[in-house]
């Protein structure tokens, strides 16, 4: 069963040292005044594996970490703690201070917003240039490269399905799908390993966003880019993504292979996210007593659903992992006993009030 | 929830647009938005208007408030509201019609609240100016509001700031409802909020519809949840309506290819995991013609059958 789910074309993961490897990471944030010393926590803990090839989905609410969490991969944040790994070498201890340039060619970034992440001052042909040139993958030192380098751009253009005409266009004149066809171009002018795609879809028309993310698999699959793809929408991360994480306050609380993390969900919070995803087939399914029992259960539960199973401990103390189903999916969840540190990022859950329980309707 | 499918056409409709045509009259071309647009709602009906961005769907809710602005201009038909010409309205009747009759909750409305004064302040405001209540009144009715939307009285004294984007916008949703209109205008009143808290606002629309009867007219581009909540639903492209029917029947059997393109642009949660092609780039419907009745109650506009052979070719890629 979970072979039918793989994707094939799909490069052996399991060869050489995965594309990014995530461990232990946290990041604090602090807040208040200038003596204060407060902070918040926004990441606790948290690990995560990209093979090689293989599109990692990380989804949870606004303010349970995951943007953070890229940012701090893309360091563009100085994580707290931890370390990451990109080809197996430890980049925080490699380069300490600030990203080098050669890490920034094995990792890039696409944001959420390609409105804001476009100079509008400049024409397509400029974003992509640019990176070709601070990347030397242009070759614009030698005679003869602006061809080359002329040749790489249209390429890239097409790679991305969009015309070859439009690198003279400015970025007001195309539509939101192009300009993130656009910054996905920049990003893999680059050649990088891994990209991370904060939110790519969230801001686009219904209509043209399976296109970027048909994109994205288009791209793993011909080039074997590694993706992290970070987005607060189940479905997409179900079609897009061969693994997905589930973040609630700073932490990884379930791991799995896409559809049988859906398919099954284990822990209360992801149960919670996958019930409230808006599904036509099952209308009216809204049961307040059910939620608020699965709410209870994500602040403050009292039972695992792991408890009667001799081979796997439960623990309150540390995130234990319990291994769900089929071990082929590497489906795990944190045992449900665990609470929510005191001071993780601020969710939804925790300063909406429970419901009180209504007679059904 | 079918009470208003069954009752569908029987009763006198709360709102009634015809022919509504708005341009955007600019110094060199013009911009037709809301193309010969007609549809009506019925008392206690929620009606769903889906559509991508730019397809005109604000522009039709702005033109029922009558907030449009220049160079925005009606070019031409009416829209009545219980049998009122709301197009031929003086100053004075607007200000009694919008928010007594008809209450709209905008988009990313939780920014809509004024930073500087308190929640209780700003839902007390529309007493006093509204209802003309003394201020302990409001007050203590600013209260009850909130207490409709499940949150706490005591948050009256809050500031915006410090309440949670899904509890700012149930405020204001609490205060578009706080005058009991008969027709409630959401305008993508989640698209800013996570999927759990949008699950419990929707829920609380519903509850609060049932309960007060109001008439709803839901803009958004999501159509699973169009169709999760709305019994009526049209579908817009390009300033036209290409498609109006039952919800339910839009959902199983789409006949526009625009509709059918716009259902398929949402991966499914259950069942093995199929490629989707959302509308391929390039695909434009042009002088899309009145609707056709399909089915009872099933309005479907005549489309060019090559246009649907170019969605079909590129589903099939």
């Amino acid at each position: 069963m979970s072979h039918a789910v793989h994707s094939p074309g799909r490069p052996d993961v399991s060869a050489q040292a995965p594309a990014l490897e995530v461990r232990g990471l946290g990041k604090s944030f602090h807040i208040g005044g200038l003596f204060s010393s407060q902070a918040v926590r926004a990441l606790h803990h948290v690990d995560l594996t990209i093979g090689r090839g293989e599109i990692v989905a990380l989804v949870g609410e606004s303010g349970s970490g995951k943007s953070t969490l890229a940012r701090c991969v893309a360091r563009l944040e100085k994580p707290s703690e931890g370390a990451i790994l990109l080809d197996g070498v430890d980049v925080l201890k490699r380069d300490r201070f600030q990203a080098s340039r050669s890490f920034r060619s094995q990792l890039q970034m696409v944001f959420q917003d390609p409105f804001g992440s476009l100079n509008p001052a400049h024409r397509v042909e400029h974003f992509l240039r640019r990176s070709l040139a601070i990347h030397g993958k242009g070759g614009t030192s030698q005679r003869g490269s602006e061809e080359q380098t002329k040749r790489r751009l249209e390429e890239l253009m097409t790679t991305v399905g969009l015309q070859a005409d439009m690198l003279n266009s400015y970025p007001h004149e195309l539509s939101g799908g192009q300009r993130q066809r656009v910054s996905i171009a920049r990003a893999l002018a680059v050649e990088p390993e891994v990209i991370l795609a904060d939110e790519p879809t969230s801001m686009l028309d219904v209509s043209v966003r399976i296109g970027v993310l048909n994109l994205m698999r288009k791209l793993r699959d011909e080039q074997g880019i590694s993706m992290l793809y970070i987005t607060h929408d189940l479905a997409s991360a179900r079609y897009l993504a061969d693994r997905t994480a589930v973040m609630f306050a700073g932490e990884i609380v379930e791991e799995g292979e896409s559809l049988d993390l859906l398919a099954h969900p284990a822990h209360p919070y992801t149960q919670l996210l996958v019930s409230a995803v808006p599904d036509p087939a099952r209308a009216g399914s809204y049961d307040p007593v059910h939620r608020a029992k699965l709410r209870q259960a994500v602040m403050a539960s009292t039972t695992c659903a792991f408890q009667n199973d001799p081979d796997q401990r439960c623990s309150a103390d540390e995130p234990v992992r319990h291994q769900v189903g089929d071990p082929l999916n590497r489906h795990w969840v944190r045992c449900h006993l665990y609470r929510p540190s005191s001071g993780g990022g601020g969710t939804a859950l925790a300063t909406e009030p429970l419901p009180e329980p209504s007679p059904a309707d | 929830m079918t009470v208003s499918q069954t009752s569908f056409g029987s009763h006198e409709p709360v709102l009634d647009v015809k022919n509504l045509t708005v341009k955007y009259i600019g110094d060199t071309r013009s911009t037709t938005a809301v193309d010969n647009v007609s549809f009506s709602i019925g008392a206690g009906e929620v009606f769903g208007l889906a559509g991508e961005s730019g397809c005109g769907k604000s522009t039709i809710a702005n033109s029922i408030m009558r907030l449009l602005k220049d160079p925005a201009k009606i070019a031409a038909g009416s829209i009545s509201f219980g049998g009122k010409d709301v197009l031929a309205m003086s100053q004075g009747e607007l200000r009694r019609f919008r928010w007594q009759d008809v209450a709209m909750v905008f988009q990313s409305a939780m920014n809509s609240l004024n930073p500087v004064l308190t929640i209780g302040e700003q839902m007390a405001d529309i007493f006093t100016t509204h209802a003309g209540y003394s201020r302990q009144e409001s007050l203590r009715r600013a209260a009850q509001l909130l207490e409709l939307v499940r949150i706490d009285p005591a948050r009256l004294k809050s500031y915006p700031h410090q309440l949670s984007g899904g509890m700012r916008q149930r405020a204001v949703i609490a205060m578009a409802v706080a005058l009991k209109p008969s027709l409630l205008i959401l305008d993508e009143p989640t698209t800013a909020l996570d999927v759990v808290v949008q699950q419990e606002i929707m829920a609380q629309i519903k509850d609060l519809q049932r309960e007060l009867g109001f008439s709803v007219l839901f803009i958004t581009h999501d159509m699973s949840l169009m169709v999760e909540l709305s019994h009526r639903m049209a579908v817009m492209y390009g300033g036209r309506i290409v498609e109006t029917a039952r919800a339910h029947d839009i959902y199983t059997t789409p006949g526009h290819p625009y509709t059918q393109a716009l259902m398929g642009a949402f991966p499914p949660l259950t069942g093995p995991r199929i490629p989707l092609e959302g509308l391929p780039e390039g695909v434009k419907f042009q002088n899309i013609p009145d609707l056709a009745e399909v089915a009872p109650g099933h309005f479907v506009a005549p489309f060019d059958a090559d246009a649907e052979a170019a969605v079909f070719e590129g589903a099939a890629q």
